[in-house]
């Protein structure tokens, strides 16, 4: 077995706050491997920014990882102090934030930001570190570096900045670069200018990206693999053919038909019902039920289980639990085994031959029937 | 007086003076001679840039900015005259004054209270447009107890319970706070209070563009119910064009202060003709990863000018790749190329 650049395993994230506690990120798993762009959809409040800065370990002080693993080349980064996880920053992987108006320090100039960076992290002089705040400059697309190197942030342009910090996250040439909302503080020909450099450098250095963001065209834009979260929670993953053209999960679909296209541009919306769900006090079941209009009862009761709904696609929903039925059938008519079939389905036969779901391989207890 | 459009504008300016030196101030030209017209139950979509001028269009067309020329008309009537239009006849000829220049229009400026009852205005961030210490019930009763448009405090509440019904907020809402509400609600209380007074026309500044992409459809599909029901006009200024598009029958672009091209949504989403437009529409991320794998974008080099410091000629020219020497020597008008389909360019 190959082993991944970046492995995430059962994440959880949670803030402690005086409404209690807020549990942000709920069991997310993933892998990314070296040269993969991974795209981290959601809407405010999905948790794929708090799973971003629970990687760098950046989180808000009442914040703290509360279970799972995030492996790096094997390694538990969860388990490293203070010292290894500063060394973990910027060299081996580094984070790009949303807003480039408040992000670079105002009282510095872009030149000693950037080589703090480099004089952090590696043994340069000053001098080296000077010229390679040019080279990095240069190589981001900023027009004459020598000069801005001694200019300060509220001199340049909004994309101008953004530059600058993507120069600064590649200051010491990292494995995996995360993007949280890099272009959505962006106009659309300033993101265009961004977005193509990213790819540009990403196939030049031939680094890792997780690109953290609601704008489905930047996902489909940019990404390989896209996991889509709600309320902490993946419900679904897949390519991006996948995720675009066979949506499995009912909040991927609504999603998709809550955009306006350039098609379908004059077709009415389709918009989820209801409002984003407040993480202070998730509901028992799948994080989406109260908005779902196929919700059943078992939906309201326990989280549903990840399968496989194709090749390197999984979706988290009960409909496609019930629907493996089906499979569980057309496996015993090839003559596997219930224990097999019960393990990839979920699904086994009762005393009366009656076919019926075990909660059980879904990691909880229980028998349940499916009803609306 | 009535005409075949609701709102008119005509050759509108905004300038705001700005400090460069110790005494010194330098007109920068947030809105520089934009010209069009709205017809009842239309909406006009208006998009550009950050910094283009495309708020103040609104806010200044609604005399929140007193603007520095042009004219500005309602069915028909000029609220506003800067003073500097030039008089035309019947025909579109401009009128000669009797020493050979052109006849200007008189200087007007009435009381926009009566106006304020027919056009009203819809923010962009619900977040700082509501009152954070008055109840739902209050900020939507506001624009009535302004123009006085109950007998009574039980014609006020069923007024207002009926705003809210329309928006989709429940009747037990009345007596929250702003700060109760989640994002899209709290834009649904801004177009109810902006809905209060029966207006004809809304500007709509960026009305979805705080909210998230499930809870704008929502809304969204809420400005195009409405606008069946009521047959308001809307002004839809936003920066997102796959959403304009959808709502627009016409949209307009702009750059810079000025109009770069104007057409039926359609016609300009298929079909764009000035090389900003182009670049802009080649630009938005296609929420479908075959044909952004396929298409061939239009990368624009560098930022957008100064405004204080604008290129003469054509303000596009300086990164726009066909521009020729004409575009930096003289400004291009807005020109019908067919089917009232208006684009500022030399390029042909």
């Amino acid at each position: 077995m190959s082993e991944h650049l970046l492995s995430v395993k059962n994440l959880h994230t949670s803030f402690t706050t005086d409404n209690g506690q807020v549990h942000a990120v709920n069991g997310v798993s993933f892998d990314l491997d070296a040269g993969k762009v991974l795209g981290i959809v959601g809407e405010s409040g999905s948790g794929k920014s708090v799973t971003a800065y629970s990687i760098m370990q950046i989180l808000a002080e009442n914040g703290s990882i509360t279970g799972g693993s995030i492996e790096y080349k094997g390694e538990d980064i969860t388990k490293w102090n203070r010292k290894q996880m500063s060394s973990f920053r910027g060299k081996c992987c580094s984070i790009i934030f949303q807003d480039p108006m408040t992000s670079l320090n105002p009282v510095f100039s872009i030149g000693s930001q950037l080589q703090e960076a480099i004089l952090l992290h590696t043994d340069k002089t000053k001098a080296e570190a000077r010229e390679r705040s040019i080279e990095l400059l240069k190589l981001v697309g900023v027009n004459e570096p020598a000069k801005r190197i001694k200019q300060y942030p509220f001199e340049l342009s909004g994309g101008m900045r953004q530059r600058v910090m993507i120069a600064m996250a590649l200051a010491c040439e990292p494995d995996i670069l995360i993007a949280d909302e890099p272009t959505t503080a962006l106009d659309v020909t300033i993101q265009a200018q961004i977005l193509e450099l990213m790819q540009d450098l990403q196939k030049k250095l031939g680094m890792a990206i997780i690109m953290v963001t609601h704008d489905l065209g930047v996902i489909a834009t940019m990404c390989d693999e896209i996991i889509v979260m709600y309320g902490g929670r993946v419900c679904e993953r897949g390519t991006a053919d996948h995720i675009f053209y066979e949506p499995a999960h009912e909040y991927t679909k609504g999603l998709l038909r809550s955009i306006p296209n350039v098609d379908n541009a004059k077709e009415r919306l389709v918009p989820i019902a209801g409002n984003p769900i407040n993480l202070l006090n998730m509901p028992a079941g799948c994080a989406f039920c109260s908005r779902c209009d196929k919700a059943m009862k078992i939906c309201l009761e326990a989280v549903p289980a990840e399968r496989p709904v194709g090749k390197d696609h999984l979706a988290s929903c009960w409909l496609n639990d019930l629907a493996l039925q089906e499979k569980a059938e057309t496996l015993t008519a090839e003559g596997i085994p219930a224990e097999k079939i019960q393990e990839q389905t979920g699904w086994k036969k009762d005393g009366n031959g009656e076919w019926v779901y075990d909660l059980a391989s879904s990691g909880q207890g229980g028998e349940v029937t499916f009803e609306q | 007086m009535s005409s075949e459009y609701l709102i008119e504008v005509e050759h509108l300016k905004q300038y705001f003076p700005i400090r460069t030196g110790f005494v010194k101030t330098t007109p920068l030209k947030a809105v520089d001679d934009i010209s069009f017209a709205i017809k009842p139950g239309e909406t006009l979509g208006l998009v550009g840039e950050s910094g283009c001028g495309k708020t103040t269009v609104g806010r200044t067309l609604l005399q929140l900015y007193r603007p520095t020329g042009g004219r500005v008309k309602y069915d028909g009537e000029v609220i506003f005259d800067a003073g500097d239009v030039p008089e035309t006849d019947a025909s579109g000829e401009v009128k000669l004054g009797s020493d050979g220049k052109p006849l200007l229009s008189k200087r007007l400026s009435v009381n926009m209270l009566p106006y304020r009852k027919k056009m009203q205005m819809v923010f962009q961030d619900p977040y700082s447009s509501l009152n954070p210490r008055m109840t739902v019930e209050d900020i939507i009763g506001e624009p009535l107890d302004v123009h006085k448009l109950y007998a009574n405090k039980a014609e006020r509440r069923e007024k207002i319970l009926n705003l809210m019904e329309l928006v989709g907020l429940n009747a037990e809402h009345a007596t929250r706070y702003a700060h109760e509400f989640s994002g899209g609600q709290r834009q649904r209380i801004g177009i109810a209070r902006a809905l209060a007074v029966d207006p004809r026309f809304i500007v709509c500044d960026e009305p979805v563009s705080a909210l998230d992409v499930s809870i704008q459809a929502q809304v969204v599909n809420m400005f195009e119910d409405l606008q069946q029901k009521l047959g308001v006009a809307y002004l839809f200024i936003a920066h997102d064009l796959l959403v304009v598009n959808h709502i627009s029958d016409r949209i307009a672009v702009m750059y810079l202060g000025k109009m770069m091209e104007m057409a039926d949504s359609d016609e300009l989403m298929n079909n764009p003709i000035h090389p900003y437009t182009q670049s802009l529409l080649s630009a938005v991320p296609l929420p479908d990863p075959k044909s952004a794998r396929e298409r061939q974008r239009i990368v624009l080099e560098g930022d957008v000018p100064s405004p204080l410091n604008m290129p003469s000629g054509c303000p596009f020219r300086t990164r726009c790749r066909y521009a020729t020497e004409q575009c930096g020597a003289q400004r291009p008008a807005l020109t019908d190329r067919g089917n009232g389909h208006m684009v500022a360019c030399w390029n042909k």
